[in-house]
């Protein structure tokens, strides 16, 4: 069911924790639908993310986006860690079920909530980024009606 | 794999080898349509009524009672739509409960849509239905009581006796759907007042693809598949005969020892409960502590969810089931466990261990072993532990 990445990721999660006074912290997802990511970053002055880490409550899907999302962050600029979308995680891991696409926008919007974390937290501007949503469900296309 | 630890016995159940036995000459040898003239086809007719009689016998009904279906959905199927059929002059509402399988509550939405009024009764924190909402829901027009006889997900035994005492005093079908229950616990359709039952053949050690519904003399439902005039012409189609013996072998198997059978799998049961409620913080049992098929555990795990520990499990050899909705591919959890008032966050974390007669306590051992490893492993990702944690704090 899934690839070879996913199944690593899950198995030996990266950087699995927490942040003491993370610059960013950012909190998506909710427990009703079986997902929620928490990511922490700290962000040097030059705006690099020098450490993400990352708690996961959710299914093996779940666990290895998140787990791919701190890897595709840590050393980027806030600039550039914006780029990196719920594509890019996807493609990162080989692919994911369709059932399980949810998963990576969880793992994009887990970034951006953090990264509006920080924003807030230093006053400033990050240009391209809004406020997130809390819950994915309202980003996603409502499931096909049955027969 | 090297080790299977196979805890999933009500998904489904391994064809016993005796049953495969009696089964093979009528794949090669006896192959002939029971239906035919010639006398080769005799022993194919034989075999077929064997069958019936063993499950008939079984279930204290008589012979041509039983219809051999192409499985417990088919007969479900069959069961709700052809009463709303043959009785929809005299009524159009259908009595259910809300923790039924998909293959009851998807045909009753269906038949919601056909124009009839379809009452789905709470039932309590154990999964068991409250017999004075039953009566209660009783109308002038009520055709149908359809209620099942065990819980595929959390094991709870309804009192079926009750109701079909209830049912018959109100002068209304009762149909159970008795495919968890038929040849693990005592049914007898006589005394439980049943006049429809659905049962499956690869729930008792018997093949897939194979099912009964009994359905009492003196009730006019009509076939649902059409065709042929197979089964009384009642459900057309050329006998599953392979099959059909099978499943009479598995039952014929599973009533000589069923004593026995519900004793050892009930004490196995619940060496795994007292286990699982004593070594591992933040857990429930879901489901009745007592009145539970003998096989059937079931557990919410708090702060994780269980896809990921089902595919821990995996990886140890152990196969388990979930009610989390990424098992599914839902976005709700399930919906047994959402009847019983579980949150939604919790019933995300449940697993189902489904012992067999095989099962053995070194596995049962393993098993909570590694449950209670990979459970920590998850908690110390999980946030929701990580709050809860600081708020304990």
């Amino acid at each position: 069911m899934y690839s070879e990445k996913v199944m690593d990721h899950f198995n030996n999660p990266r950087n699995v924790g927490e942040i003491e006074n993370a610059s960013g912290v950012g909190t998506v997802g909710n427990a009703k639908c079986g997902d929620i990511m928490r990511m922490y970053l700290d962000i040097d002055d030059n705006e690099t993310i020098t450490e993400a880490k990352f708690k996961t409550f959710g299914c093996g899907a779940a666990v290895a986006t998140s787990s791919m999302a701190t890897e595709l962050v840590k050393g980027k600029t806030v600039k550039e860690a914006l780029e990196v979308t719920n594509k890019a995680v996807m493609e990162a891991l080989d692919g994911l079920p369709p059932v399980k696409v949810h998963c990576s926008l969880l793992a994009e919007e887990a970034i951006h909530a953090a990264l509006w974390d920080y924003s807030q937290k230093n006053n400033i501007e990050i240009e391209g980024l809004e406020k997130p949503v809390t819950d994915i469900g309202e980003k996603e296309e409502a499931p096909e009606e049955e027969y | 794999m090297s080790k299977l630890i196979y805890l999933d016995n009500a998904a489904t159940t391994q064809v016993y080898p005796e049953v495969v036995d009696a089964m093979k000459p009528f794949f090669t040898e006896y192959y002939g349509n029971p239906s035919a003239v010639y006398s080769f086809a005799s022993e194919a007719n034989k075999a077929v009524t064997g069958s019936r009689e063993i499950i008939a016998k079984a279930l204290g009904a008589k012979t041509e009672e039983i219809y051999f279906t192409g499985g417990g959905s088919e007969s479900d199927n069959w069961a709700l739509k052809a009463t709303a059929d043959a009785y929809g002059d005299k009524g159009k509402h259908i009595i259910t409960t809300k923790i039924e399988h998909h293959a009851i509550l998807h045909t009753a939405e269906y038949l919601e849509k056909k124009g009839f009024e379809v009452t789905y009764l709470d039932v309590d924190e154990d999964g068991v239905v409250r017999l004075d909402e039953l009566k209660a829901a009783i109308r002038p027009d009520t055709i149908l009581i359809s209620v099942m006889t065990a819980n595929n997900e959390i094991g709870t035994i309804q009192p079926i006796a009750e109701i079909g005492k209830i049912a018959k005093e109100n002068g209304v079908l009762f149909h159970t759907d008795a495919v968890q229950a038929f040849g693990h616990i005592p049914i007898n359709v006589d005394e439980m007042n049943i006049d429809m039952l659905s049962a499956s053949g690869h729930k008792v050690n018997g093949p897939k693809g194979i099912g009964i519904m009994y359905i009492r003399k003196g009730i006019k439902i009509n076939s649902f598949i059409h065709g042929g005039s197979q089964e009384r012409s009642r459900r057309a189609g050329t006998h599953n005969v392979p099959g059909i013996v099978g499943y009479g072998k598995a039952i014929e198997l599973a009533t000589t020892n069923m004593e026995d059978r519900i004793k050892y799998e009930t004490e196995l049961r619940d060496y795994l409960i007292e286990r699982v409620l004593k070594e591992i913080p933040h857990v429930r049992l879901n489901g009745h502590r007592t009145d539970r098929l003998p096989n059937n555990a079931n557990f919410c795990f708090r702060f994780i969810e269980g896809e990921s520990l089902l595919i821990l499990l995996d990886q140890k050899g152990i196969c388990g089931s979930s009610g989390s909705a990424c098992t599914s591919g839902a976005l709700d959890p399930s919906h047994v466990l959402l009847a019983i008032g579980l949150p939604h966050e919790i019933a995300h974390g449940s697993l189902r261990l489904t012992l067999s007669e095989k099962t053995t306590k070194e596995e049962i051992d393993y098993t909570v072993d590694e449950l209670k490893k990979n459970i920590e492993r998850l908690r110390k990702m999980s946030p929701l532990y990580e709050d809860f944690i600081k708020q304990a704090v």
